[in-house]
C-alpha cells in the first residue's frame, strides 16, 4: 500500500493555477523527490500535503486515510512530520531540548504530572533523554547537545531540524528544500543522514533544488513544471527525459548534475 | 559539516559539568537577604516582604511572558482579584486566610480561563493592548463598586495570615510564611519548566509554526500558561492583603505592571532566578539610595539603565555569561 497518495490535486489562487491535476504515489520505505524549476508549484503541493491549506480539488491519502483539509497539528499527530525551508528552530532552547520537544507527539503528561512527578513521568523523562542522546548521535550533533540552538552554524541547524522531526517517530518525513543554503560539505553530510534515516524505515518525501543531491539519494522522482506533473521515474529515467531537459533548459535554472 | 566557523562555538554550557556555581552563588545571596531581613527592624522586614510578594507575582508572569513568549500587561487584574477576594472573605465573612487564599486562586483561575479564551487569539501588540485593558477595567471596578470594595477609601481590617489556631502575628512570622510560599512557587515553576508541558510552552515562544507541526496544541497551551500566571498573581495579591492588612485600588494599579516588568527584564526574563533577582534588586535599590536624598530617584534610575545596557538579558543572563567559564 502507498504511504502517501496524491489524487488529482489542483490548487487555484484566484486566477492562478499553482497545481494542476497532480497525481502520484509515495510507496512505503522509499525516498521520493519532487523537483521542478522555480515557480513550478512544489511548495504549494507540500503545503497541501502538510495541511497548511486545503486543495481546491482532489485529495491526499496518508497511510490509507484521507487527510486533505485537516489541520496541521492533527496531520502531525497522524505521523506525517515536516521540516521547513526556512529553519524553524526553538532558538532559545538547547539542541537537546529542541529534540526533546519533538517527542511531544509520542509522549503524554501535562501540568499535574509536571508538578507531582509520578514515577511513570520520571521514567518517561529518562527515556526521552536517552533517546534524544541516540538521535543526536545519529545525526552527529552529540557534541552540541547543551548549546543554545541559535548558536549553531546553518548546516547543523538543518540537521537539528531533521533530528527534531525524527523524535516524533514519523511514518512519513517531508523535507522542504533541506539543502537550501548549505555548502557542498554540509550537503554531503545531510545526504548521509537522510539516507540513514530512510534505511531505518522512515519513508521520505523531499522537494529539492539541488539536483546533485536528488539524483544521489532519491529512489524515484516526480517533475513539476507550471503546476503540472511532466514526468515521473527513477533518477536514470528522469536524467534523459526529453520534457524534463526542455523544462530545465528553457527555464531560468541550469541542469547541473 | 566541520567548517572552520564551527570551531569557535562553545561545546558545553553552564548546564554541564563542574560545580553549579551559579546556583551556589544565588542560594548564598538568598540566604544573606533572608538573614538580613530577620535580624533587622520592622521597616526592612516590610521591604523584603514586598520583594518576596513581587517575586511570586513575577514568577507567574515570567511563565507566561518568559517561557511561553506571550505578552500580558494586565496581570495586576488577577492580583486585585486575589487581594480583594481574600480581604472580603476573611474580614467580612470570617473565612480562614489559607482557605480564602485557595478559593480566590481558584476564582482567578476561572476568570483567566474565561477572559483568556477569546483574548489569546490575539498576538503581539494586540494581545498587550487587550490585557492592558483588562487591568484598567479591574482598576475601575475596584474604585466604583464601593459596596464591595469601599472604593478609594480602601479595605482595612484584614487579618494576618494563618490557619486554624496558628496565626502569624508579627511581621517576621508573616515574612516567614511568605518566603515558604515563594519557595513553593519557585519550585513549581522550575518543575513546570523542565517538563513535557514546559518544553512545549517554550517551543511555542520559539516558533508557533514548528510547535504546531510537532503536534503541540498551541492555543490550549497558551491558555493554560495564562491561567498559571493568573494563579501566581492572585496568590501574590492575597499575601499582600494579609501582610499589610489594608488594600486600595492604587495598590493593584498600573504602577504594579511597570514595577513587575522592570523586575522581570532587569532580573532576566525566561529564567527561574530572574524574577527573584529582579524583585530583590528593584525593591532594595531605592532604599539603598536613601543617602542621596533628593537625588535618590536619579541614582536608582541610573543604576537601572546601567544594568539594562550592560546586561540586556538581565542579571541572570549576566551570571550565565560570567560563571560557566570558571567551570572548565
Amino acid at each position: 500500500m502507498a504511504m502517501l497518495a496524491i489524487q488529482g490535486i489542483t490548487k487555484r489562487f484566484g486566477g492562478l493555477v499553482a497545481n494542476d491535476d497532480v497525481t502520484f504515489q509515495v510507496e512505503k520505505g522509499e525516498i521520493f523527490a519532487v523537483i521542478g524549476p522555480n515557480g513550478a508549484g512544489k511548495t504549494t503541493l507540500f503545503n497541501m500535503i502538510a495541511g497548511t491549506f486545503p486543495p481546491s480539488e482532489g485529495k491526499v491519502m496518508f497511510d490509507g486515510a484521507a487527510i486533505s483539509g485537516r489541520p496541521v497539528a492533527q496531520i502531525a499527530q497522524a505521523g506525517l512530520v515536516r521540516t521547513y525551508q526556512l529553519v524553524q528552530l526553538f532558538k532559545a532552547l538547547t539542541v537537546a531540548e529542541n529534540v526533546m520537544v519533538g517527542f511531544h507527539r509520542v509522549t503524554t503528561g501535562g501540568v499535574f504530572s509536571a508538578l507531582l512527578r509520578p514515577p511513570a513521568m520520571r521514567r518517561q523523562e529518562r527515556e526521552i533523554a536517552a533517546k534524544t542522546a541516540e538521535i543526536l548521535d545519529f545525526v552527529g550533533l552529540s557534541h552540541r547537545a547543551n548549546v543554545t540552538a541559535d548558536l549553531l552554524p546553518y548546516g547543523e541547524q538543518r540537521l537539528l531540524e531533521v533530528a527534531r522531526a525524527l523524535a516524533a517517530s514519523p511514518k512519513l518525513l517531508l523535507l522542504d528544500e533541506p539543502a537550501a543554503g548549505l555548502n557542498t560539505e554540509e550537503t554531503a553530510e545531510l545526504a548521509r543522514v537522510v539516507r540513514k534515516v530512510n534505511e531505518n524505515g522512515v519513508t521520505i518525501m523531499l522537494i529539492e533544488h539541488d539536483m546533485g543531491l536528488v539524483m544521489q539519494i532519491a529512489h524515484r522522482i516526480a517533475v513539476l513544471d507550471y503546476g503540472r506533473k511532466i514526468a515521473e521515474g527513477t533518477p536514470d529515467e528522469i536524467r534523459v527525459h526529453p520534457d524534463v531537459i526542455a523544462a530545465y533548459l528553457g527555464g531560468t535554472e541550469g541542469y547541473d548534475d | 559539516m566541520r567548517s572552520s566557523r564551527t570551531m569557535t562555538l562553545p561545546v558545553t554550557t553552564s548546564t554541564s559539568g563542574g560545580l553549579p556555581w551559579r546556583h551556589i552563588l544565588l542560594a548564598a545571596l538568598g540566604v544573606l537577604v533572608v538573614a538580613f531581613a530577620f535580624s533587622a527592624n520592622g521597616y526592612v522586614v516590610t521591604v523584603i516582604g514586598f520583594a518576596a510578594i513581587y517575586a511570586l507575582f513575577c514568577t507567574g508572569l515570567n511563565f507566561f511572558m518568559g517561557f511561553t513568549g506571550q505578552a500580558s500587561f494586565g496581570q495586576n487584574a488577577f492580583a486585585a482579584l486575589g487581594g480583594y477576594g481574600s480581604a472580603i472573605l476573611t474580614a467580612d465573612y470570617g473565612f480562614e486566610p489559607a482557605i480564602a487564599l485557595i478559593l480566590t486562586m481558584a476564582f482567578s483561575g476561572v476568570v483567566a480561563l474565561v477572559v483568556g479564551y477569546p483574548t489569546l487569539r490575539l498576538r503581539g501588540h494586540y494581545l498587550a493592548m487587550a490585557t492592558f485593558a483588562l487591568g484598567l477595567i479591574t482598576y475601575e471596578i475596584s474604585i466604583n463598586w464601593t459596596d464591595v470594595t469601599q472604593g478609594y477609601m480602601g479595605y482595612s481590617g484584614i487579618p494576618p495570615l494563618g490557619i486554624g489556631p496558628y496565626y502569624a502575628d508579627t511581621p517576621k512570622q508573616q515574612l516567614a510564611v511568605i518566603l515558604i510560599l515563594l519557595a513553593l512557587g519557585v519550585l513549581a515553576a522550575a518543575a513546570l519548566k523542565n517538563s513535557r508541558f514546559g518544553r512545549a510552552c517554550r517551543a511555542i515562544a520559539g516558533s508557533e509554526l514548528a510547535a504546531g507541526a510537532l503536534g503541540i496544541p498551541v492555543a490550549r497551551y497558551k491558555l493554560v500558561s495564562f491561567v498559571i500566571a493568573a494563579l501566581y498573581a492572585s496568590a501574590a495579591g492575597s499575601l499582600f492583603a494579609h501582610f499589610v492588612g489594608f488594600i486600595s485600588p492604587e495598590v493593584f494599579g498600573t504602577a504594579m505592571v511597570v514595577q513587575s516588568f522592570t523586575m522581570l527584564y532587569l532580573g532576566g526574563i525566561g529564567t527561574i532566578a530572574g524574577p527573584l533577582i529582579g524583585a530583590v534588586v528593584v525593591s532594595l535599590l531605592p532604599e539603598l539610595m536613601r543617602g542621596l536624598k533628593d537625588y535618590q530617584t536619579i541614582g536608582y534610575l541610573v543604576i537601572l539603565l546601567g544594568i539594562l545596557i550592560y546586561a540586556p538579558k538581565g542579571v541572570a543572563g549576566l551570571l550565565d555569561r560570567l560563571l560557566p567559564k570558571r567551570e572548565g
